[in-house]
């Protein structure tokens, strides 16, 4: 058998904090052979980033504290461990035999360069050329990486770029020097789900071509099943599986790897199984009827000459929501599908449209009126979950405070009826009732949803906006949450609006899904329909671009 | 890192595996806390903060701790040295004693340039005591104390560690006098524009809109003039016949005119960052009012940014009555203050005869920077959960 490209064995990378070492990465090892791919896939905080960072030697403040990491080719073998992290003969590794591509393209492209000079940088390091052949050479990587028109485009900024660009031109800079080894740290976590696809069918394509090895990072068993050769798996900085795709699909061998692959295919979207198994409403009584909603930000600039920007964000949207019923709303981002939501709360205001909400006591109230929800305590029976774990939380409350605010607010308990129905409403939601005087920050982001759930349920809500209150979460502990959302339908009679990008997701929630794209409302059905069956352009070039869930059927990428 | 690893339970239930390590957070630690914690750590503002703790001590009891009354002119020893402190007292005949004392002058006349000037006599031994009965003062101007922390005997005996100015004043005394009003016009100053400042930029951040706009052009404004020029202005305007006390609350209000911009800002630019936060979205929701989310959801969480500002904001403060004060302009004589005392040290001849009376200087330049680690140690401390988030 050939000589793997990169041999790593009994790597293991620890941070100091204060005085002593903690390893977060214990005695990884595996093998990496010429034009395959290795996905790595766990939770964040895992281990799969740091340990994709050593590689190249910059996990710093990490540092490798055993282990060893050999890089083969014809002419010899270096070993990387051996090496100082700004050893030249590092430095001549980076970027010339290993290549990385990071998941924010802002954030990893200089705003100040043109795309064209970042290239040529990396070119003009490694390679002996002239500034006109790296130039060359840079333009030929652009269009490599498929972007239209690379002569102009060389010379543009990265924020002239959309994010699929910028992903691109990541790309393109990653493989100026065609490495032997990329590295893809989670590349296509912050795109849109057809973005993805085209990022995803681009770096198999490049991989071909070029006959590299990849390293690539997710959290996404979808992406895995639709691009990996091997898989290796990781939990708490070990790894608890490797092996070939299809194996590990089929038989996983860990506990861990058999929950993640669990928990990923119930948010297949092919099948016909409904709401997680749950019974859908039984009598379609309609709890909210929205009528052209129409919202246009405007952004006023200048002081002495005024003008005025114009965004559409919302067009004309209608939809109607039953009781009991779980509607979800999908899109890209950008499609208006968070604005649309937060207009219904009040936080945002409408410029024109209704939405007729029915109340527990029967009467009807427009939401859309300034402080309707307010002065009808309607605030009480629409509650919102937000995306963000880690800004929804009040860092300077404790659990307590945070929970109680809504019922302080009501001023209908005495506060020991308040403490009580915190503590009650944290055990309903699945923590231990000593967490009540904690902060936020020592919870996990599933937790941190949780309190928010909880939050939410303080003052007997029938309606709950949710908004992308998953997507932050990991595959494994979003279904937990979910879960804990259906059980929560089932005891209360609750209905939730359910935002998200993520249409498996979605699909697995909710009975009836909205599409939305720039602003408008573009289908409405039921969730099966919509994903088997779409009527319009737009949502099949949405479904199609989901990744699939199993290895034996690739959905994006083609049998070659 | 942090958030990841205090998984427990019920994020992992359905599978065996050992949870992480637990991180020593319990969680229920309070923001004091955690600021507290994170500012231990940091050497230099520790330091800074037990030297000021000192200075805002002393300033606080200067009677009883200023060896002499400052105001006492003594003709026979003008510009005086500095004595040099002995701990231990030799006898002719080769014994010693542990027995704090100074030694007394003598003068000496240079017959060639005609000058006087001071030199230690070794006959001369003033022993220093603990509480020894001198002069009468009132402690914060409610009790008569006749008994200081240290002095000497008799009316005869003169202590100058720090050396006397022109007039044959103990210049230690002044300085412990002068701490109290330098020391303390910074923080009443920082207080009247912490006052408008957050007021001002809380309006200006929580609003927006217009009033924004309104409020920043004119801190913008108020910033574009030259504050020097302006002090002097306002100083100049000032009563000739108003007593010290109410040139000192003129002069504090002076200063926080012109400081209070500043404070607005970092507060106006926290309001506008924190505004976007879920949490405050989420306390709207929740049913809370204006005033309610000001309060308690948004306040809190900035507290501890505008305490660090302000402390980096006094020695500003400072600064400027110093140099209003080294004017001439700001406090006069018989006020005493650190300003005050440098103008005595305004004159090159002095100062090559006299350099002790630029002692008041070396204090003002520790103050500072004591105040500066201090406040770049609270600043750094003031957001314990950068490094979770």
């Amino acid at each position: 058998m050939e000589q793997p490209v990169l041999q790593v064995s009994n790597l293991s990378v620890g941070f100091s904090i204060r005085s002593h070492t903690t390893d977060v990465v214990h005695g990884v090892s595996f093998d990496l052979h010429r034009g395959e791919t290795l996905c790595v896939v766990g939770e964040s905080g895992s281990g799969k980033s740091v340990t994709a960072r050593a590689l190249m030697r910059i996990c710093r403040p990490g540092r490798i504290t055993g282990g060893r990491i050999l890089l083969n080719d014809a002419s010899g073998t270096v070993d990387i461990t051996a090496l100082d992290d700004n050893d030249d003969r590092m430095r001549a590794i980076r970027g010339d035999r290993i290549g990385m591509v990071f998941q924010e393209p802002m954030s990893s492209l200089s705003p100040v360069h043109t795309i064209g000079d970042q290239i040529t940088e990396t070119i003009l390091l490694h390679r002996d050329m002239t500034d006109a052949e790296a130039r060359a050479e840079a333009i030929e990587s652009l269009r490599r990486v498929q972007i239209p028109d690379p002569e102009t485009a060389i010379d543009k900024y990265s924020f002239e770029f959309s994010g699929g660009m910028r992903q691109r031109a990541m790309i393109a800079m990653a493989l100026a020097c065609q490495p032997e080894i990329l590295i893809a740290d989670e590349p296509t976590t912050a795109l849109d789900v057809t973005t993805q696809a085209e990022i995803l069918r681009l770096l198999k394509r490049l991989q071909a071509e070029l006959g590299m090895a990849v390293i690539f990072i997710t959290h996404d068993m979808g992406v895995v099943a639709e691009i990996a050769d091997r898989v290796a798996v990781m939990y708490h900085g070990k790894l608890v599986e490797l092996g070939p795709t299809r194996q590990v699909f089929h038989d996983p061998q860990a506990a861990y790897t058999k929950h993640l692959i669990g928990a990923s295919s119930r948010f297949s979207i092919v099948g016909d199984q409904d709401r997680g198994g749950t019974l859908p409403p039984a009598s379609p009584k309609p709890l909210l009827e929205v009528r052209d909603l129409d919202l246009t930000f405007r952004k006023t600039t200048g002081f002495i000459r005024r003008r005025t920007k114009e965004f559409h964000a919302l067009k004309k949207v209608s939809f109607t929501l039953h009781e009991g019923e779980n509607l979800g709303i999908v899109g890209e981002s950008g499609s208006g599908k968070t604005t649309l939501v937060r207009a219904l709360v009040g936080l945002l205001n409408a410029d024109g449209g209704s939405a007729m909400y029915r109340s527990k006591d029967g009467r009807s109230f427009d939401l859309l009126e300034p402080g309707a929800l307010r002065g009808a305590g309607l605030n009480r029976e629409i509650r919102m979950v937000f995306q963000d774990p880690f800004s929804s939380l009040n860092p300077r409350m404790t659990v307590e405070q945070i929970i109680a605010e809504p019922l302080i607010l009501e001023g209908r308990l005495s506060r020991k009826e308040i403490r009580d129905k915190a503590a009650y409403l944290l055990n309903r939601v699945g923590l231990p009732q000593a967490m009540l005087t904690r902060y936020p920050h020592a919870f996990s982001g599933g937790q941190r949803q949780r309190i928010s759930i909880a939050r939410s349920l303080a003052v007997d809500p029938r309606l709950i906006i949710a908004d992308e209150a998953t997507s932050a979460l990991d595959g494994s502990i979003r279904s937990q949450i979910l879960d804990l959302l259906f059980d929560l339908q089932t005891e209360l009679g609750l209905s939730y609006v359910f935002v998200g990008h993520d249409l498996g997701v979605v699909r697995y929630f909710c009975d009836r899904i909205a599409v939305m794209h720039k602003g408008e409302l573009v289908e409405i059905d039921q969730a099966a329909r919509i994903c088997q069956q779409p009527t319009k352009d737009y949502t099949r070039n949405l479904i199609a671009a989901v990744p699939g869930t199993d290895p034996d059927h690739r959905r994006l990428i083609a049998a070659e | 890192m942090s958030r990841d690893q205090n998984m427990t339970q019920t994020d992992t239930a359905d599978f065996e595996f050992e949870p992480p390590t637990p991180v020593a957070v319990s969680g229920t630690e309070t923001q004091a806390q955690l600021i507290w914690r994170a500012f231990r750590a940091h050497k230099l503002a520790m330091v800074s903060m037990v030297v000021l703790g000192l200075f805002y001590f002393v300033a606080l009891f200067a009677e009883f701790l200023a060896p002499n009354d400052p105001h006492e002119v003594n003709a026979r020893y003008t510009y005086a040295p500095p004595q040099e402190f002995r701990l231990i007292d030799r006898d002719e005949d080769g014994g010693w004693a542990f027995r704090p004392h100074v030694l007394g002058y003598k003068v000496e006349v240079d017959q060639v340039a005609l000058r006087r000037s001071f030199v230690p006599d070794p006959e001369k031994k003033y022993y220093i005591h603990l509480f020894p009965k001198t002069h009468e003062t009132k402690l914060w101007g409610l009790f008569t104390i006749d008994r200081h922390l240290i002095g000497v005997d008799g009316r005869r005996e003169v202590l100058f560690l720090m050396g006397s100015d022109r007039l044959g004043r103990d210049l230690l005394s002044r300085l412990i006098y002068g701490a109290r009003i330098t020391l303390s016009i910074g923080l009443a100053g920082i207080f009247i524009s912490l006052l408008l400042g957050v007021i001002i930029g809380g309006v200006s951040g929580y609003y927006g809109g217009i009033v924004d706009n309104v409020i920043q052009r004119v801190i913008e404004f108020i910033r574009s003039i030259p504050p020097i020029p302006l002090w002097m202005g306002f100083a100049a305007a000032l009563p000739r016949d108003w007593s010290a006390l109410q040139n000192y609350f003129a002069i504090t209000l002076i200063l926080s005119l012109i400081g209070w911009t500043e404070l607005a800002r970092v507060v106006r630019s926290r309001f506008l960052s924190l505004k976007s936060e879920d949490y405050v979205s989420a306390a709207r929701l929740d049913g809370a009012g204006d005033f309610r989310i000001i309060w308690r959801h948004m306040l809190p969480a900035f507290t501890s940014h505008i305490i660090a500002t302000a402390t980096l904001a006094i020695p500003g403060m400072i600064l400027a009555e110093t140099a209003l004060s080294f004017l001439g302009l700001g406090l006069q004589s018989p006020v005493i203050s650190w300003g005050v005392l440098l103008q005595e040290a305004q004159n090159l001849r002095v100062l090559a005869d006299a350099p002790w009376l630029l002692f008041p200087g070396a204090f003002i330049v520790v103050t500072i920077l004591a105040m500066n680690f201090l406040g770049d140690g609270l600043r750094d401390a003031a957001d314990p959960y950068g490094d979770t988030q």
